[in-house]
């Protein structure tokens, strides 16, 4: 899922500056799940909002509203009303939910309450870990189901560095070593000969560089291209 | 005086500057920079080596100016942000100040779909604007973009890239009011075709009180042949190619004669237009017809560093 931190309210309150109606969104999937733009982030900062306003000695209107899924126009059509009815709406969803707030309310001035930080798991409680960078192209197959394109701090793809030691990436000693941790797997399940294996230069261009990407299928389509 | 280069002199002198590009070899031959160097020496003022034009892979625009320096000429070190993250720009800049190559031009890069290879990354670690703004403050304020002291001087002229024709439209003077204000001493254009669209550009740009703080160069391509004209109307990007030029090609018993009388027209035009002081010809893989090009307008000869404007210019 996409996880998320909030911003700190010092820089929440500034991307609103000076509008008078606020609407704080939250959105119900994977930011209410790591607990950074739910439907109970969204009712406390709200709360902090207001409070933070009466301390400054200006009056403003903070409603909040969360909804199911800020990524789909279905699931954010009911906020319409309260979308313009305010003078600016505060998104706590990932960074696909302010866009698609921004693309289904084009009048309205939508702002970030997050940071969209990666594709991961909680790994334990308040914990959570990056997994996935949406290359494009997964080599899980071949690399024991664990990414280093997300995991190894370089994005090596022929085993690990010098800068392995004790199963920790040199980077930081809180970073596991994911080429350490592949050979490990690979050597329990007698299958290091996948390690012996040249990997070419990857195809980037089906991830971020190649440019925005998009998935058409037609099978599934019901509009006709615009 | 900023760097004390040759364009710098030509153009704080008051003359009209005359700058080409040469495109580097696909391999490692130094003969190939020294062949272009000796037949577009005297016709130019300085010479642009292209850094990974397109994205194909060349030799090292860093490497070929400093060939050019041996051969006496001015180089213009391209500099595009695609292949190089901040430190690594920060390394070839110093290498090229150690090398004597004095005019930087600050790019973006041409993305690598279009060029050779067309699977790699692409770094975008900064964009050309803050490119312009780094290379500045090593010159400056001695300073890495980290803050860090550099030792010694950085004694760089700043070139900036400028698209008059690209969308949209109405933002481009404020994109190039950017990067005058990010520190671009000068500024070498994209491709002028549609002359009365420059002509509003440029007014735009004068307005604005850009052209007291840049010197503006404008760029001309000469055109080979009725193919390539064809080409950069329909499928390249940021070019405004009229269509009574593609009939002029069409019609034409000699298409490269036709394209060569094109270029010194407009040449001659924009010449005409305030503000604009110099040109930078872009003969993509046809650079031999630079000299006839420049002496046809009537540029010739050029002039030595030290003296101001002769009579008529």
């Amino acid at each position: 899922m996409i996880i998320g931190e909030q911003k700190p309210l010092e820089e929440i309150k500034e991307l609103i500056g000076d509008a008078r109606k606020v609407l704080v969104a939250g959105c119900g999937t994977c930011v209410a799940v790591c607990s950074a733009g739910g439907e109970r982030e969204a009712q406390i900062l709200a709360s902090a909002l207001r409070l933070a306003f009466q301390v400054d000695g200006n009056s403003r209107e903070v409603t909040e509203a969360t909804v199911q899924r800020q990524c789909e126009w279905e699931y954010i059509d009911p906020l319409a009303e309260q979308v313009a009815e305010s003078d600016v709406v505060v998104s706590l969803a990932c960074g696909i939910g302010v866009q698609t707030l921004v693309e289904r309310f084009p009048e309205a001035w939508i702002v970030p309450g997050l940071n969209t930080t990666f594709l991961g798991m909680p790994q334990e409680q308040g914990i959570w870990v990056e997994r996935c960078q949406a290359c494009g192209q997964c080599i899980l197959g071949v690399t024991a189901g664990i990414c280093p394109i997300a995991r190894c701090s370089k994005q090596l793809l022929n085993g690990p560095c010098g800068g392995s030691h004790d199963g920790k990436c040199e980077v930081n000693p809180d970073i596991e070593c994911a080429w350490h941790l592949i050979y490990e797997r690979l050597r329990k399940l007698g299958k290091l000969e996948l390690m012996l294996r040249f990997q070419p230069a990857k195809d980037w261009s089906v991830s971020r560089d190649g440019g925005p990407r998009r998935i058409v299928r037609e099978d599934l389509r019901v509009l006709p291209e615009t | 005086m900023k760097s004390g280069s040759h364009l710098e002199k030509v153009l704080t002198a008051g003359h009209f500057a005359v700058t080409a590009e040469l495109g580097p070899p696909k391999g490692g031959d130094a003969g190939v920079i020294r062949h272009g160097a000796a037949m577009l020496k005297d016709v130019c003022d300085a010479l642009n080596v292209t850094d990974n034009q397109t994205a194909v892979v060349r030799m090292s625009s860093v490497a070929a100016c400093a060939i050019l320096k041996q051969e006496g000429v001015d180089p213009v070190l391209q500099m595009t942000c695609r292949d190089r993250n901040r430190l690594a720009i920060q390394s070839d800049i110093l290498g090229a100040s150690a090398l004597g190559i004095r005019n930087i031009l600050c790019l973006t890069g041409d993305h690598q779909k279009f060029g050779n290879h067309p699977t790699a990354k692409n770094v975008h670690d900064i964009d050309s604007i803050q490119l312009v703004q780094m290379v500045k403050r090593m010159r400056d304020e001695r300073k890495f973009d980290c803050g860090e002291e550099i030792q010694g001087e950085l004694p760089f002229f700043i070139g900036a890239a400028a698209n008059p024709f690209a969308d949209p439209y109405e933002f481009r003077p404020i994109r190039l009011a950017k990067k005058v204000k990010a520190g671009a001493d000068f500024i070498q254009s994209q491709a002028v075709f549609n002359v009365e669209k420059f002509r509003d550009y440029m007014a735009r740009v004068r307005d604005m009180g850009l052209l007291e703080k840049v010197y503006f160069l404008a760029g001309v391509i000469p055109v080979k042949s009725v193919g390539m004209i064809r080409y950069m109307k329909e499928s390249v990007a940021g070019l405004d190619i009229p269509d009574e030029l593609v009939r002029r090609m069409e019609n034409a018993e000699k298409a490269r004669e036709e394209g060569v009388r094109i270029c010194v027209e407009l040449i001659q035009q924009i010449r005409e237009i305030p503000g604009v002081r110099g040109v930078h010809i872009m003969a993509v893989a046809w650079e031999s017809i630079v000299p006839r090009i420049v002496e046809e307008a009537g540029l010739l000869p050029r002039p030595v560093a030290s003296t101001g404007p002769t009579q008529g210019e």
